[in-house]
């Protein structure tokens, strides 16, 4: 190995990187480095600090202090571009791509006009056809973007970075939105370009992903690094720690719960997405008292409709039904959902799930405003308002500086603590969850589940919706697979693998 | 009615049509390219008015419809700049902002007329083809070809010149760089601000490009009409924003728009002058624009989605 320091030399080093914004010390002197070729990941919760570094190695934000060197050299990255000419790629968790534009256009942007006035497009496809045979990266040029599925629309964003060279490639989150199968082939894809002599930096939190593909995992908590360590050396308990620093468990204990009646029935369900099109096809399922049913799938497939329906939010076709206790609520409105109880914790929850303008007392009382214990003659009684939702704050260990605070401010993780202790305030005997957990933080992950699981135990029908298969491995007690918007695999838990789930997801 | 179901009258009235349909299609086409890059300019009536001022009261004094037209052109672009710069590096919320241009146009121009001119005083008209100094005589004859000639050939150049636009303006947005990124910001600014492609300066000669096109609009209804007099453009630029919306952002369509305007207008007038409806009822039939707009835009704004970005600031943070 002496005789090869060039080889041992760091493509990436970042030295001392301090980033503050007012009131909060985002990246507190990381040090972090990439060697050609191989994958380093940086794992951390939301706010730990991750995106912060890497907008200031792709030129968004200024580091305080400290340095970065690229090839042993001091570089100054000042802007997207300054970083894409000292070949810095990124694949940004959400889509950096035109969907009106072609493959080949989404490609092309920024870079120089080649022929007077216009792109020479076919050239640009030429070289993305090569990029595309050499990683296996099919994708056909000429076509629009919003005609692409998720997964070709991924492998659209890592030719965009390959076609300018990029030698250290940053994916963001890249597995988010992937099928297990879809996962498998990236994988692929990456280590062959790591062979090529690639640099990666993974970012994500699916802590087996994570140990399957790293060389190297640096680990980051409230802007720090608290960890640094290779997959040989770790497991996930471990990673789960440094990430929160302290104890976790990430499979949640589930009682021993005897089932009773179905409380939710859906028979022959069809719904229409936003588009007119059959989105939600003949789905027919049972939820009963103390069951979790986790519905998985990859979104898009019609789960965010077929929730809104139950909730009473999107019109059912002719000839579905759906029923809790015994009410049909096939034509109901979400008031009437709500009267013959159902719980909804929607998808969207800062679009649907509360109001962020509003303060915690105000979120709170959003389903009961009109409860005659909250008035006063035609007026609110603020007394009692604020009495219930400091008990519900204080239940549900939402992390406020007063009920005062508009909502928006809060972390996800508290947001979605508010949403659930409203949601299960109100003594439902259905819940509807939707990604309880996306975007929220290990520590009130853990606590929304162990939530879910007290609900289960007594007597609550549940229904989960979650692309994050480890999570409905670990709280479903029936697993049901929505692709192309019908149920197409119903398991129990039991019986259930990740690999049959994944391709059953797929729609194999 | 049996008068105007005549050969001649409803060629007259066609040719008319083409020629109220320049002011519309000038200042829709520029509006379309600004809205592609994501940027709605509800001041392009104001612009129109500045822009048919400067080039009516250019023409009075120097007896130049080219100097006036240069004017008109260079007086968009004035204001296509303050527009630009309050809602591109300001970040200014782009409907309010229009409708301060649109005030400031209607106002100014007003005051601007009422100050320099008083009374209004007509300027001599732009010349149709056949009427140009020293080309004129190769034209003449066209104009007496049977049915086709006086549709074809009774136009001034700034018709040509808009018709000749609509596949331009296509070409621009379709196959030139400079029209990638103007679609790309008007899609997803983040992507395109990814790749190095600079929102502010695309979206800033979208706008500009657009203004000048409001200023040559409004200079074509004053060089038209040969005369000005307050809101001139009585609303005709607020239509133009909304033919854009109409005609789905694409050229073609909003040329179809333009000319249904044309058609509109000229029937309206036609009708008058050979009293086919009464006086008070023309006042009614003066608002068949307006109706056609709102149906027009109930029946297809639902249908067609237009440029995600549109309206929207940008900045990184």
């Amino acid at each position: 190995m002496e005789n090869a320091p060039l080889l041992q030399m760091p493509l990436l080093e970042m030295h001392g990187i301090t980033k503050s914004f007012p009131g909060v010390l985002a990246n507190d002197n990381v040090s972090f480095d990439v060697h050609a070729g191989e994958v380093h990941t940086l794992l951390g919760e939301n706010g730990a600090g991750k995106s912060t570094l890497m907008k200031i190695l792709f030129g968004l934000y200024k580091p305080d202090s400290g340095e970065i060197r690229l090839r042993g050299e001091v570089a100054s990255i000042t802007s997207p571009t300054s970083a894409i000419e000292q070949r810095v790629g990124m694949v940004h968790q959400h889509f950096m791509l035109v969907p009106t534009l072609t493959v080949a256009e989404n490609v092309a942007l920024g870079l120089p006009s080649n022929r007077g006035f216009r792109t020479d497009l076919d050239a640009v496809s030429e070289r993305i056809t090569e990029i595309s045979d050499q990683y296996g990266l099919a994708v056909d040029p000429g076509i629009e973007i919003w005609k692409l599925s998720v997964g070709e629309r991924q492998r659209v964003e890592i030719i965009k970075a390959l076609y300018r060279d990029a030698e250290l490639l940053v994916l963001d989150e890249p597995t988010a939105v992937l099928t297990p199968q879809e996962v498998d082939d990236l994988f692929v894809i990456l280590r062959q370009m790591t062979a090529d002599g690639t640099g990666i930096i993974f970012i994500s939190h699916k802590l087996h992903e994570v140990l399957e593909l790293s060389d190297r995992i640096t680990v980051l908590r409230n802007g720090k690094v608290t960890g640094d360590t290779t997959p040989a050396e770790t497991d996930r308990q471990q990673l789960a720690e440094m990430m929160v620093g302290r104890e976790v468990k990430l499979a949640p204990d589930k009682p021993h719960v005897d089932l009773g009646l179905a409380r939710l029935q859906l028979r022959s369900v069809s719904v229409k997405g936003d588009r007119g099109t059959i989105a939600v096809d003949d789905v027919s399922l049972d939820v009963h008292a103390g069951e979790i049913v986790g519905i998985a799938g990859v979104s898009g497939n019609g789960q965010r409709e077929l929730a809104e329906t139950i909730a009473g939010l999107r019109p059912a076709e002719a000839g579905s039904s759906v029923m809790i206790d015994d009410i049909d609520l096939t034509k109901a409105n979400p008031a009437q959902s709500r009267a013959a109880g159902l719980s909804y914790v929607p998808e969207e929850r800062m679009k649907d799930g509360a109001v962020g303008e509003f303060d915690i007392t105000e979120n709170l009382l959003l389903i009961d405003h009109g409860d005659a214990k909250f008035r006063k003659g035609p007026l609110f009684d603020f007394a009692k308002i604020r009495e219930h939702s400091q008990r519900l704050v204080d239940q549900f260990s939402v992390k406020t500086p007063s009920l005062d605070t508009p909502t928006s401010s809060l972390s996800g993780g508290n947001i979605q603590k508010l949403i659930m202790a409203r949601e299960l305030d109100s003594r439902p005997s259905v819940i509807l969850a939707a990604q309880p957990t996306r975007g929220v933080d290990i520590g009130a992950a853990e606590y929304i589940h162990s939530q879910l699981i007290e609900q289960r135990s007594i007597g609550v029908a549940i229904v989960m919706i979650s692309e994050d298969l480890d999570e409905i491995l670990g709280l479903a007690d029936r697993i049901a697979v929505m692709f192309e918007g019908r149920i197409v695999d119903v398991v129990d838990r039991s019986v259930a693998t990740r690999e049959a789930l994944g391709l059953a997801m797929a729609g194999g | 009615m049996s008068q105007f179901f005549t050969v001649s009258v409803l060629l007259a009235t066609l040719a008319t049509a083409i020629r109220f349909a320049v002011p519309y299609l000038l200042a829709a086409l520029g509006e379309t390219i600004g809205q592609r890059s994501g940027v709605l300019n509800l001041g392009v009536d104001g612009i129109m008015l500045l822009g048919g001022f400067g080039a009516y009261y250019t023409v009075l004094e120097t007896q130049s419809h080219l100097a006036g037209i240069g004017v008109g052109i260079a007086v968009g672009l004035f204001m296509g700049i303050v527009y630009a710069y309050v809602t591109v590096f300001l970040h200014a919320e782009q409907g309010i902002s229009g409708i301060g241009i649109f005030l400031f146009g209607l106002g100014f121009s007003d005051l601007l007329f009422q100050e320099l001119v008083g009374t209004p005083k007509p300027i001599k008209p732009l010349p149709t083809l056949d009427k140009l100094p020293g080309v004129g005589g190769i034209f003449e004859p066209l104009i007496d070809i049977p049915v086709v000639g006086e549709l074809l050939f009774d136009h001034n150049l700034l018709t040509y010149f808009a018709l000749l636009l609509v596949p331009f303006v296509t070409w621009l947005l379709m196959k030139t760089t400079f029209g990638m990124n103007v679609r790309a910001v008007g899609e997803n600014p983040q992507a395109a601000d990814s790749l190095g492609v600079s929102v502010a300066k695309t979206r800033f000669i979208a706008i500009l490009i657009g203004s000048s096109l409001a200023g040559l609009a409004g200079a074509t209804l004053s060089l038209q009409l040969a005369i000005f007099q307050h809101n001139l453009t009585n609303g005709l630029g607020f239509i133009a924003v909304a033919l854009v919306y109409f005609g789905a952002w694409q050229p073609r369509w909003v040329l179809a728009g333009a000319l249904l305007y044309g058609l509109v207008t000229a029937t309206r007038i036609r009708w008058q002058s050979l009293d086919i409806i009464p006086q008070s009822a023309s006042d009614i039939a003066a608002m068949a624009p307006a109706i056609i707009t709102i149906l027009a835009l109930v029946l297809l704004a639902s249908r067609v989605r237009g440029p995600a970005a549109l309206t929207k600031p940008f900045s990184r943070h």
